[in-house]
């Protein structure tokens, strides 16, 4: 009999046709979903059209998953060109799901989508990917993106890749991977008000280092995390990239595959995978929740970890909320209530993740008030879905810090430079 | 696959990620467009703050802005720290380096993705030193590395330093990225 393994080993087993995956191996894998934007889509294209031909065909047109989110409301010309590139390619293969920037037409900065409800565009590709009914508990998901870890909520094999590798799998559907070993960390007892995953992931990313990961699987479990719902299921898995790991994993509870099952796609039956017992974690840590309080990573690194109190004081320049890690509705709920009835000091930054959280903004509810109206009447300012000033980006972009301010954010990502100007600074934190 | 790299050095700190590498304003460029492709070089490194920027000094650009046409780099070895290309999974990354000139890059370790493109894409050679090199190496400095003895030799100041072996990646670097290796195996026509 197989060694037991744990779930990143006998999903990456089993896409591979084998009885076991052995932590270290090598191996070829068979990709479910293959996700690529308008940063990385047209570089991807290129590599597989200088590889396998200008007339080579996608090897499953129902596999590949492109959904424009960076460099959307911009006046760049080469971020529409960008946007041209995605739009001949997916017509020219047939790409089955394509989520179309329809607003952006032309020259001039786009006006941006009129009802979330009607445009195709969704958004930020690791929040539209679940809501959109491709993530499966499982499967193996590539993306040109390192935030593509956070389909691990999911309990998938999912991490990011470049554009060569996206490139390869899109003209065979394989890509050799190399087994990752477990590492898990255990969250138990009963979550405080104040906490958001968030915090518990800084923790762990300040416990361990932005390379305490790195080569391995990251494994997030006790009942504080079976207890989180499937968004901030997501934030955790979201960024182990930024302790250096290959992906993140959750084994799904019910409530994910409720998840799951709402939004699947038709035609896609999955499996669900767990750990075999007895199977051997590289380590294997626990805290209690109870004891932990919120926290913040401050300038340059995200294990930079300091509590918020100890920070308290300190001045900022600026607020933002937004991002595959911190722009869910779940955020915006966490930040409503905090600005209810209050006024910003500071300009504040408001970006949904997607149309579909942008909906959510008018629907849902605090205080009798709708979400929106909070942030409005605070005095914050409300962006369009995309993924925006969480990595700067063209200077155009909205929330982009242009000048050395100081920012905390909700984003996962605080080195030098990466909101925009090379001298300004980011915190990051939740809500 | 060239055994020996010679050039001059530029040193770098811990965790240089990729926005330092090639910050996302350019990432609008399309590496598949051929001209484009070009800029990358220009701009590779341009994110570092100028106190990392060429160590133990800082302030040396990597690549001379002065002339805009300018895409290459007088330096082809980069020696960084710990944690190298950590942050985005962006190809663009290695490829910039590589269009600036860049054939090798000796760290301390790397981040995952960013060693994999590098291999994959054939961009460059990633090695890992067995121990600190960039408190020991000097930009500007002379080096020449033997991938086959796993060796770098500092010729401006006599030292030797130990590589760790390529180890299994090899193969595909010795490719020359992961589709010739592919071909060459069988796994592609």
């Amino acid at each position: 009999m197989a060694a037991a393994m744990t779930m990143t080993e006998k999903i990456l087993a089993r896409r591979s046709g084998r009885k076991s995956a052995v932590p270290g191996e090598n191996v070829w894998v068979d990709v479910d979903v293959l996700m690529t934007h308008d940063v990385c889509g047209p570089g991807t294209i290129g590599v597989f059209e200088a590889e396998f031909g200008p007339n080579a065909k996608v090897w499953d047109a129902g596999k590949v998953v492109i959904i424009p989110d960076h460099y959307i409301f911009t006046a760049d010309s080469k971020a529409h060109r960008n946007i041209e590139i995605l739009r001949s390619f997916v017509k020219k293969h047939n790409i089955r799901y394509y989520y179309d920037p329809d607003f952006v037409r032309g020259e001039g900065m786009p006006q941006p989508y009129a009802d979330p409800r009607t445009t195709p565009y969704r958004g930020v590709c690791h929040v539209a990917l679940p809501q959109n009914g491709h993530t499966r508990p499982g499967e193996v998901l590539l993306g040109t993106d390192s935030h593509t870890c956070t389909h691990g909520a999911f309990g998938q094999f999912a991490t990011g890749i470049g554009n060569t590798d996206a490139g390869f799998v899109m003209g065979t559907g394989k890509l050799w991977l190399k087994v990752p070993p477990t590492m898990r960390f255990r969250f138990d007892g009963q979550m405080p008000a104040y906490l958001m995953a968030k915090d518990l992931i800084l923790w762990v990313i300040g416990e361990i280092g932005v390379d305490g990961a790195t080569y391995r699987a990251m494994e997030f479990a006790g009942d504080a995390v079976q207890a989180l719902n499937v968004e901030e299921k997501m934030t955790l898995c979201n960024m182990a990239i930024e302790a250096g790991g290959k992906n993140g994993i959750i084994e799904p509870n019910a409530d994910v595959l409720a998840y799951v099952d709402r939004r699947n796609q038709p035609g896609h039956p999955y499996e669900v995978v767990r750990n075999d017992a007895g199977c051997a974690f590289f380590a294997d840590l626990a805290w209690d929740v109870a004891k932990l309080e919120p926290v913040v990573a401050q300038p340059h690194a995200p294990d930079k970890r300091a509590t918020a109190r100890q920070l308290a004081g300190t001045k900022i320049d600026r607020a933002y909320i937004g991002s595959c890690t911190g722009g869910k509705l779940t955020d915006f709920v966490a930040g409503a209530k905090v600005l209810a009835g209050r006024t910003v000091k500071v300009d504040t930054f408001i970006v949904p993740a997607t149309t579909e959280v942008d909906i959510a903004l008018d629907t849902t509810k605090h205080a009798g008030k709708s979400l929106r109206r909070i942030f409005a009447d605070a005095g914050c300012k409300i962006g369009p879905a995309s993924c925006a000033a969480c990595l700067g980006g063209p200077v155009d972009t909205f929330g982009r810090m242009n000048a050395p301010l100081v920012c905390i954010s909700t984003t996962n990502r605080n080195f030098p430079g990466r909101m925009g100007h090379k001298d300004s600074a980011v915190y990051l934190a939740s809500r | 696959m060239q055994d020996v790299i010679q050039g001059l050095a530029y040193v770098v700190g811990d965790d240089v990620d990729t926005d330092q590498i090639i910050p996302a304003e350019y990432l609008v460029l399309n590496p598949g467009d051929p001209a484009e492709r070009k800029q990358f070089g220009r701009f590779a490194l341009v994110g570092v703050p100028p106190a990392g920027a060429g160590l133990p000094t800082g302030s040396i650009p990597f690549v001379d802005q002065a002339d805009p046409k300018n895409t290459a780099s007088r330096f082809s070895v980069v020696i960084g720290g710990s944690n190298f290309g950590c942050g985005s999974s962006r190809e663009h990354a290695p490829l910039a380096l590589a269009e600036a000139g860049v054939r090798a890059v000796v760290a301390e370790s790397y981040a995952r993705i960013f060693y994999r493109n590098s291999v994959n894409g054939g961009y460059l050679v990633p090695l890992e030193a067995a121990a600190k090199l960039n408190d020991q190496v000097r930009t500007g400095d002379e080096v020449e590395i033997r991938i086959s003895e796993n060796l770098l030799i500092d010729k401006t100041t006599g030292k030797r330093f130990t590589l760790q072996p390529l180890g299994d990646v090899l193969p595909i670097v010795a490719a020359g990225g992961v589709f010739a290796y592919a071909k060459q195996t069988g796994m592609l026509k």
